[in-house]
């Protein structure tokens, strides 16, 4: 009795420990990234950082605007809202309403497969067939563009929307399907008015989280979308993102130079956004709306 | 008038052999009350009255089913359903207002003009006997009424479409007493525009509200019968011993 006792209280102590080991990681690591980040604001004011027009970190006076990167990471991210969004969704009620047994299966298989494939390789498919496609297309002098970004993120998107958002649509009581077929709805009629509806708090969250990893994602949009640090006029140029920026250029920033501490505010700006969606879903996930 | 007429009607659902060689007439305007008990079939009876077995992917079925004369796999399923209302065990309003939850399945069927809606919402209200306690909250949440309310917020649902057939799957199986006595009365007032099945695990509200009764057991339907006839003298033994059971 009394070593099943401790045993108890062992393994408690234990998962405690290991719960605020984790958190103690992610303070540090917070920490760590406000007070590199921080010290870029002694030479630059917040509001230039934030919405200054250029660039040009290793120029003499190095000028730190970061809007470009912002308006970079924003259009990819919104080109490929734009095309995951509707795909994936209607892939999730596809998969969960439509597709008989077989062809459902081979579709989640595909679709886990799509998540497997990781984002470097992404890129390097995306630049030999989808740079020269999007190039010749729109009669590009490159195709090195925000839209080629946008499309190969749409890709590592939709994973993650299909499977949550189809999660969300079994979650809905079988009950309310029959109510309305009851009534004579048609399929489409069940699933437009009763379905997604009540699986919408599932499905925005589904999307944010989409979302959220493609705006965090680096390696394959480093790739493919010509990294030109100015600001975007439409969605066939060059872009360069946040995260790009960092992943290019922290190598060769001198510890302790304003470049360096540039860099890890436009760390804490991505730590910033990131947690904006990932609250974002968490609220629509957990929200009870009966 | 028969309204429904089946004839060696045997299902399956996979494996498992559901209903077994039933034959039945339904007339217009009748209460038929179906007991029996648990899994004796009575659910999948009433659910192919409107086709809602077809939804299992291993439905099979044999026989013959006919709704007002005609083949009931050659009506349209969609007007079908519409012809043949259903009310479900556990009260099911949609996360809608009260208001909007009767209105959705009119506007479903094509219906736009507002004020018409609003009759027909008033209308289905009063039938099921509800518009009283909600006439001033319609815009409330359909969630913020009693479970007895919100089976008569489904019965008004359901009557919005203007059915022919209301099928009732035990309507009262989680309301107290009070909530179940409304219910019934409004099946009884409704007999006179409608024909009614209903299941109920309840020997006694099958012998209040039924005209007549049919006794299921293991996918067989026992006996049927005048509802006076099956509660003073059955002809089957099984039928006696379930009611005296259920009576205690
Ligand atoms: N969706 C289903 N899938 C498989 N078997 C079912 C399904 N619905 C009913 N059955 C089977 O059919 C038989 C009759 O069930 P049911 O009609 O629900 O009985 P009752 O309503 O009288 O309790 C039972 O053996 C049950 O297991
Ligand atoms: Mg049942």
């Amino acid at each position: 009795m009394a070593i099943r006792k401790i045993k108890e209280f062992a393994i408690e102590k234990l998962i405690l420990i290991c719960g605020l080991a984790s958190i103690f990681f992610v303070v540090l690591i917070f920490l760590f990234l406000t007070k590199e980040g921080l010290s870029v604001f002694k030479t630059v004011t917040p509001f230039s950082f934030l919405f200054g027009k250029s660039w040009y970190p290793i120029s003499e006076p190095a000028q730190l605007g970061i809007l470009p990167l912002i308006c970079g990471s924003l259009l990819v991210t919104l080109g490929a809202a734009i095309i995951s969004i509707p795909i994936g969704v209607a892939c999730a009620v596809y998969i969960a309403e439509i597709a008989p047994g077989k062809i459902k299966e081979i579709l989640k298989a595909g679709i886990e497969l799509l998540a497997a494939i990781p984002s470097v390789v992404l890129g390097f498919i995306g630049m030999v067939t989808l740079v020269p496609w999007v190039k010749t297309t729109f009669n590009l002098p490159t195709g090195l563009t925000a839209l080629s970004g946008s499309i190969i993120l749409a890709f590592m998107a939709m994973p993650t929307i299909v499977s949550i958002a189809e999660d969300a649509l079994y979650s809905v009581p079988k009950s309310y399907k029959e109510g309305a077929f009851a009534l004579g709805a048609t399929h489409w009629q069940t699933i437009y008015r009763v379905l997604l509806p009540a699986a919408s708090s599932g499905i925005v969250a589904a999307v944010m989280l989409g979302i959220g990893r493609v705006i965090g994602e680096t390696m394959a949009v480093m790739m493919i979308t010509g990294n030109a640090a100015v600001i975007p006029q439409s969605i066939l140029v060059p872009v360069r993102t946040l995260t790009a920026t960092i992943a290019a250029e922290m190598g060769e920033a001198v510890v302790g130079s304003e470049h360096y501490f540039a860099l890890f505010a436009v760390g804490i700006v991505l730590f910033i956004i990131s947690f904006i969606i990932n609250v974002t879903a968490d609220l629509f996930l957990h929200k009870r709306k009966f | 008038m028969v309204k429904f007429n089946i004839k060696n009607l045997n299902i399956w659902f996979g494996q498992i052999h559901a209903l077994k060689s039933v034959n039945v007439e339904i007339e217009a305007n009748e209460i038929l009350s179906i007991i029996g008990p648990s899994n004796s079939g009575k659910t999948s009876f009433l659910r192919m009255l409107n086709r809602l077995n077809d939804l299992h992917p291993e439905f099979k079925m044999s026989g013959w089913l006919e709704f007002d004369n005609e083949d009931i796999r050659k009506i349209n399923i969609e007007d079908l359903r519409k012809r043949v209302g259903m009310v479900f065990a556990l009260p099911l309003p949609l996360p809608l207002s009260i208001f909007d939850n009767i209105a959705y399945g009119v506007k479903m069927h094509g219906l736009k003009r507002r004020e018409r809606v609003s009759e027909i919402v008033e209308r289905s209200l009063k039938q099921a006997y509800l518009w009283d306690e909600v006439k001033d909250r319609l815009d409330v949440s359909a969630f913020k009424l009693s479970g007895g309310q919100q089976q008569r917020l489904c019965i008004a649902r359901t009557l919005a479409v203007e059915p022919e057939v209301i099928l009732f799957d035990e309507p009262c199986s989680g309301l107290d007493p009070i909530s179940t006595a409304k219910v019934e009365e409004a099946m009884l007032k409704l007999k006179k525009d409608y024909t009614i099945v209903l299941v109920t695990n309840n020997v006694k509200q099958a012998a209040r509200v039924g005209d007549r009764t049919a006794f299921f057991l293991s996918g067989e339907l026992v006996e049927l019968d005048k509802t006076e006839k099956i509660f003073t003298a059955p002809a089957d033994q099984r039928t006696d011993g379930y009611i005296r059971g259920k009576f205690g």
